[in-house]
């Protein structure tokens, strides 16, 4: 089948493979994962039990922990010999979380991105420059192979150095650009300080891994003079290419002949009716390596029942509207706080983690992340160096657990706010920004 | 002689260094000596004071963090090279001074200084030997 006909399959035809797919999914995980048999030992369920794809909602979920529980491997379906890719990123705690990729797993992941593409009029003539990074992260890699398979000419130029991103546009005659929002934002700006705008070539743009807003897609679009669109996806799941817009502007398609959404009420785990908000969950149909049956994703968001004006048939769900834990997203980086109370009670070397608050701000389009750390006499010298050490130490682990870069500060005890006697771990000015 | 120094963890803040004192000032501490280290984030104010156990109590209570420690105090001749002299006998005993911070005195024909080293009981016997180091408590808490 050619893949730009897929996305317009009928939706009878779209749900007789969803089904086939499922089924040989729930059978080899049930095979080979030890998690998934375990569980579905524990509810009575035999692969066999799946004969409709009302039957998903009978399985049982998967989550992030077990992500933990069984790193880095636990939960492959294939031996080590056929995976030839990880990726990995940051998890809840310390441990990070691992996913693994066979041949067949990068070329359904390229066809993903490269059908997105398609979708938004990238062809062959197209110059991609995508900066979103590339490494553990799946952003820059999952990009990259559907601008190959496309037939782009792609410069895999990942993040930062906005001088030479900008003159890289320009000199290499780059039309699309893949990156962050915010990251787009800030390049939108500097493009205009330049005075430079005229001199791209660009006329798209895919943009995600960060929640964003409609006012900024218009100032991003202003700014490089394009179209911007939006994508999702996360590494668990598969990583850039799970979901992203058509040129419609109006939700993202679901490549629903790889995945299957379901939208849940977190509390009682009941599927919702049609077009109600809830918690997404997702469950892959060609994965190999690292199969996911009904993983909670935590992003609270809807799928859209009607039919888009484009003539796909995939689903589309609508951007995300929130979490349902207290994962926060700084810098397209997932970051929970009980990452920082970690590194704060090992460096600070006593038995209490000292109080602290995260805040978030968005100056100049960037996410900015500071911590205040309340001093304690427990940590309190009268060293000026020592002190400073500590800070630096701080500062320090927390880039190596989480990837990316805090401002922290020591502030005096007891100046934290605290409401009904708990200090609010996140202030996140960034909502009226976005 | 070693004296009883506070140390009081500050934020670099407006405000911040004004409110430890009027607190002091409140509560009728006199002050015979500060320094101010500063950083870009924190400071430590470091306080000679008539009644450093009080200071700290009401410190404490407006919820900084405050450590007392031991500091040198010294009255040296106050002629020129009378401080390069101290700090030649310091040398020669391999001595090494973390910060230090003048004082008035009211002691005639002396200058009063405060030291930290990084040994400064050592320091504190070496130079009682000598004719410095010869401090008067009550020049020091109450100048």
């Amino acid at each position: 089948m050619n893949n730009k006909d897929i996305d317009f399959l009928p939706r009878e035809q779209l749900r007789a493979l969803q089904l086939e797919r499922l089924q040989d999914t729930v059978r080899r995980s049930y095979e080979k994962v030890e998690c998934f048999r375990r569980r579905m030992d524990e509810k009575g369920l035999k692969p066999s039990d799946v004969k409709d794809l009302k039957d998903l909602a009978r399985l049982p979920f998967s989550y992030k922990q077990d992500l933990r529980d069984y790193y880095p491997y636990g939960l492959f379906a294939v031996p080590l010999d056929e995976v030839v890719r990880v990726h990995a990123s940051s998890g809840t705690t310390g441990k990070r979380i691992v996913v693994g990729y066979t041949q067949n797993d990068l070329e359904m992941w390229a066809d993903t991105t490269a059908r997105m593409l398609t979708s938004l009029g990238v062809t062959e003539k197209d110059v991609v420059q995508v900066s979103f990074g590339y490494g553990l992260f799946t952003g820059g890699f999952g990009l990259h192979a559907g601008a190959e398979k496309v037939g782009a000419t792609v410069i895999p130029m990942s993040s930062g150095n906005t001088p030479l991103q900008i003159q890289t546009m320009i000199d290499f005659g780059a039309t699309v650009l893949c990156c962050t929002p915010s990251y787009a934002m800030y390049m939108a700006e500097e493009v205009g300080k330049m005075g430079v705008k005229d001199q791209l070539s660009l006329k798209v743009g895919i943009f995600g891994a960060e929640p964003w807003s409609e006012n900024m897609r218009h100032k991003i679009e202003e700014g490089l003079g394009i179209k911007a669109y939006d994508i999702y996806g996360l590494s668990e799941v598969l990583g850039p290419g799970v979901s992203c817009e058509c040129q419609a502007q109006a939700g993202m398609h679901v490549r629903e002949d790889y995945f299957i959404a379901e939208i849940i009420d977190p509390e009682t785990q009941e599927v919702l009716p049609e077009g109600s908000e809830g918690e997404l969950v997702f469950t892959s149909l060609a994965k190999e390596a690292f199969p996911v049956i009904r993983y909670r994703t935590r992003d609270i968001c809807r799928l859209i029942p009607e039919m888009c004006p484009c003539g796909r048939t995939h689903l589309r769900m609508a951007k995300p509207q929130g979490r349902t834990d207290d994962m926060m997203i700084i810098r397209g980086v997932n970051v929970f706080p009980s990452q920082i109370e970690e590194v704060l009670l090992r460096v600070c070397g006593d038995k209490i983690t000292p109080n602290y608050q995260i805040v978030l701000d968005r100056v100049n389009h960037n996410d900015t992340f500071d911590i205040n750390v309340e001093m304690s006499p427990s940590f309190f010298t009268d060293d000026i160096k020592s002190i400073e050490c500590l800070e630096r130490n701080i500062v320090e682990s927390l880039r190596s657990a989480l990837g990316i870069g805090a401002k922290v500060h020591l502030v005096n005890p007891n100046s934290i706010v605290r409401s009904e006697g708990k200090a609010k771990r996140v202030l996140d000015l960034r909502k009226d920004k976005i | 002689m070693l004296i009883k120094q506070l140390s009081v963890f500050l934020e670099n803040k407006q405000g911040k260094l004004r409110a430890a004192l009027q607190v002091l000032a409140d509560k009728g501490v006199n002050i015979s000596a500060l320094s101010l280290a500063d950083t870009s984030d924190f400071g430590i104010l470091r306080l000679i004071v008539d009644d450093p156990e009080k200071a700290k109590e009401v410190l404490t209570e407006t919820g900084v963090v405050v450590l007392i420690s031991h500091v040198l105090a010294i009255a040296m001749d106050d002629v020129p090279g009378g401080m390069a002299e101290i700090l030649h006998q310091l040398a020669d005993a391999e001595l090494n001074i973390e910060y230090m911070y003048a004082c008035v005195g009211r002691q005639s024909g002396k200058a009063l200084t405060i030291m930290r080293l990084d040994d400064t009981k050592r320091a504190e016997e070496l130079l009682s030997k000598g004719k410095h180091g010869q401090v008067n408590p009550s020049d020091i808490y109450r100048l």
